[in-house]
């Protein structure tokens, strides 16, 4: 082994494999997402057949073992959330969605059991969207992703669930659901569960973004879970789970902000007002200038959190860090992209007001589209 | 591979810095702070202390750039020693003996002689007018040529190390209406009849560091002491050209000044903190910044644009080490680091009420040395005019 190649260095440089991957990504984003946002989020729905194109991504497929039927290569958080990054350019909800089932397999991977991986990873090694998801926020105010308070307590070697969940991606679809609670006085658990059991209620929500999402409420009144049902049949690395999560989402703000970044900069160069386009103007080409600097700041923090994870690094004030830059940043690159077009961003004819709407998610959000 | 973390090698430089900055420039900050003007001579020894260990790291192990495609090597190197520095002291850090703006631009665009001739140099760069401040086109110090003479004219202020620098390099116009073309530069030795020390700044921060303004009465320097060539260009890809050279050396000279505030700000964050954590406030980095208290919170923004600011100034030095123009990157990192430097110095202060503003500690003085990085080697304006420019595709006559 060539002792140089294996030196650390700083390096900002995709892999082969990462360029060739946002080439397909980046034209899926165009062709297949950018073109059919406006019309889904208007009508609070995915297009139909939308969820099955992304399955030919393999997204799912590529980190699970060849014994189950997969790709076999390692999971990859820094791929995973260049996938994101490029996704998002063209929507961030429906990429959102896409992207669902991966963090429910992502967190399967690394924190299940192996009769876990072997009952429910090979059916997302067949080509088809399978719907699953992760369920993590509760419905109040203060809510913090460190202090769950749904509830399970052991019982006969059994498990009942109460309390409810929130914002869950997917949520009147999934046929599986990873649902986070704690588990008596032990701490955070996670919980597999199929379909829907007796005592489970699901009930849609309405968001001012994330229209697509399918976002829903679940709630768990005395359901009554196997004992196989919990994760790795032991206590969830919550922090893991959620800085892990934590990274996906500053992925999808940065893809969606480059988005708001590029039809920006192309907007301002062609209106004119006063005789000459309003990019000629510093108070306007200021704001722009400010924009692609955030956002290259976002980016890079979200880089290193992911790398740092790759590496088997600590990486939690990274990632915390990186959400931290992502929930100012990108709400400020939402609104200043509205502002830009001014009444015309905020008529729906833009998509940059859609994009304003989802951004603001980004800063609540927390367990969901895991690297 | 996308790896973000900095070599063995430079964390290595870093930690040396660093010790070097804590043990022997902390212990003076405050008495050169006091002491306007006066030379600070025990920086004599850390600059040495620096050079030397840049020596034998450069002749310890192969570059790794030998054989691999992506190299991590002086820009980087810089940025990051220079972190370390200004965490340390950023007056002192610039009153360091020996090294100069000027020896940049010898460096970058000297002939091998000239390069040659003034290695061991201590250069000051001058630019600014009484009259002329980020608009450096305009500047109104005639050169003209007398035989085998320059006789340079003119009046320069906020010529950093100006006093104790024994070379100039000196800015001026061959013929102002010939606009920018006409702009060249010219190396003037101290002690040169008609170059003259006319004053020294007194400033709010950075008082370790001179400042000082120089006249130019009738100052004759040989031919060969021009930088670059004499000729003005004539048609408009030329003038392009010209002064576009010139100005190409701040290309390596912002991140290092972003540099310079992402070390002072981490100064002030690491007192900040030290300070709160005396009144029981910590961070986890747990609970979500708007469920814990307004300080915590404050701490976690002010971290996490440290960060950003870091990243950005790493990836700029990263993308002049690996030869990729970075024009559009060097002012985003100043842009950034500038605007967060200031903000978090001043925000430190304020977190730590009556102990920020004290004398008592380094952290009202960290806020008044802060606010220069700002403005210096190109303001926060001039870097968001740049990086508007290129990412909007513009010229300069349309976004003015």
């Amino acid at each position: 082994m060539n002792t140089q190649t294996d030196e650390r260095l700083f390096d900002l440089t995709r892999d082969d494999d990462q360029r060739m991957n946002q080439a397909t990504m980046q034209r899926f984003a165009a062709n297949e997402i950018r073109v059919v946002a406006k019309d889904a989020d208007e009508a609070g729905v995915t297009p139909k057949g939308f969820y099955s194109k992304t399955a030919e991504l393999g997204l799912t497929l590529l980190p699970i073992p060849e014994a189950l039927g997969g790709a076999g290569m390692a999971r990859s958080p820094v791929s995973n959330a260049l996938n994101a990054e490029d996704l998002a350019w063209g929507d961030m909800a429906l990429s959102l969605g896409a992207l669902t089932p991966q963090a429910f397999v992502n967190t399967l991977l690394d924190q299940g059991s192996d009769a876990q991986r072997e009952r429910f990873l090979p059916r997302f090694c067949e080509g088809t969207f399978v719907s699953a998801t992760t369920a993590l926020m509760e419905p109040r105010a203060t809510f913090d992703p460190m202090e769950p308070q749904c509830t399970s307590n052991a019982i006969d070697g059994c498990y009942r669930l109460n309390g409810s969940k929130c914002m869950v991606p997917l949520g009147e679809s999934a046929e599986l659901k990873m649902v986070i609670a704690q588990l008596d006085e032990e701490g955070p658990a996670a919980f597999i569960i199929e379909g829907t059991p007796d005592g489970m209620t699901v009930k849609r929500e309405e968001h001012m973004g994330l229209r697509t999402l399918e976002l829903a409420t679940l709630t768990f009144d005395n359901v009554q879970l196997p004992a196989e049902a919990l994760l790795g049949g032991r206590s969830f690395d919550l922090q893991r789970f959620v800085n892990l999560s934590r990274i996906g989402l500053c992925a999808l703000a940065v893809g969606c902000c480059q988005g708001v970044l590029d039809y920006v900069t192309k907007y301002v160069n062609e209106r004119v007002a006063f005789g000459e386009p309003i990019s000629n103007r510093q108070a306007v080409a200021f704001m722009v200038a400010d924009m692609a600097t955030e956002l290259e700041a976002m980016r890079l923090m979200t880089w290193r959190a992911a790398s740092r994870a790759e590496q088997g690094l600590d990486f939690h004030e990274q990632a915390y860090l990186a959400k931290v830059a992502c929930a100012e940043h990108a709400m400020k690159i939402g609104t200043d992209g509205v502002q830009l077009l001014g009444g015309h961003g905020f008529c729906r004819e833009h998509p940059v007001e859609s994009w304003y709407r989802n951004l603001r998610a980004i800063a609540i959000m927390d367990g969901v589209a895991s690297v | 591979m996308i790896q973000l973390e900095i070599s063995d090698k430079h964390q290595e430089t870093y930690n040396n810095a660093r010790m070097l900055a804590e043990h022997m420039m902390r212990p003076y900050s405050r008495k050169y702070d006091k002491a306007e003007h006066q030379y600070p001579k025990e920086m004599e020894e850390v600059a040495k202390l620096m050079a030397g260990s840049r020596n034998t790291s450069s002749k310890g192990k192969k570059p790794e750039s030998a054989s691999a495609a992506v190299k991590n090597s002086n820009n980087m190197g810089a940025v990051i020693g220079m972190q370390a520095l200004a965490w340390g002291d950023l007056g002192l850090f610039m009153a360091f003996p020996g090294s100069g703006l000027g020896n940049a631009a010898i460096n970058s665009v000297g002939t091998p002689e000239q390069r040659k001739k003034y290695a061991n140099a201590y250069a000051a760069m001058c630019i600014t007018e009484p009259g002329t401040g980020s608009d450096s086109a305009n500047i109104s110090t005639t050169a003209v040529r007398e035989g085998d003479q320059w006789v340079i004219n003119g009046e320069k202020i906020y010529v950093s190390d100006g006093e104790r620098c024994d070379t100039l390099v000196v800015w001026a116009t061959l013929d102002k209406s010939l606009g920018k073309a006409a702009i060249k530069s010219f190396i003037v030795e101290k002690g040169t009849p008609g170059c003259e020390v006319t004053r020294l700044e007194h400033k709010m921060g950075i008082r370790a560091s001179d400042t000082a303004a120089i006249s130019f009465n009738d100052c004759r320097v040989p031919l060969s002491n021009i930088l670059g060539s004499p000729e003005i260009a004539t048609d408009e890809e030329g003038r392009k050209k010209a002064f576009g050279g010139v100005m190409q050396t701040f290309d390596n000279t912002r991140p290092a000044v972003a540099a310079m505030a992402v070390g002072i700000a981490r100064a002030a964050l690491d007192m900040a903190r030290e300070i709160l954590a005396e009144e029981d406030i910590q961070l986890n980095f747990e609970k979500k910044p708007s469920n814990t208290s307004a300080i915590e919170a404050e701490l976690y923004r002010m971290e996490s644009e440290w960060e950003g600011a870091r990243l950005l100034t790493l990836k700029a030095a990263w993308m002049a080490d690996n030869g990729q123009a970075n024009s559009k990157e060097a002012s985003m990192c100043k842009a950034k680091a500038g605007r967060m430097g200031n903000y978090v110095t001043l925000r430190c202060v304020e977190l730590c009420q009556s102990l920020g503003y004290s004398e008592a500690h380094l952290l009202e003085k960290f806020a008044r040395d802060s606010k220069i990085v700002d403005i210096f080697e190109g303001t926060q304006q001039i870097q968001q005019l740049i990086v508007a420019r290129q990412v909007l595709g513009k010229s300069s006559s349309e976004l003015k």
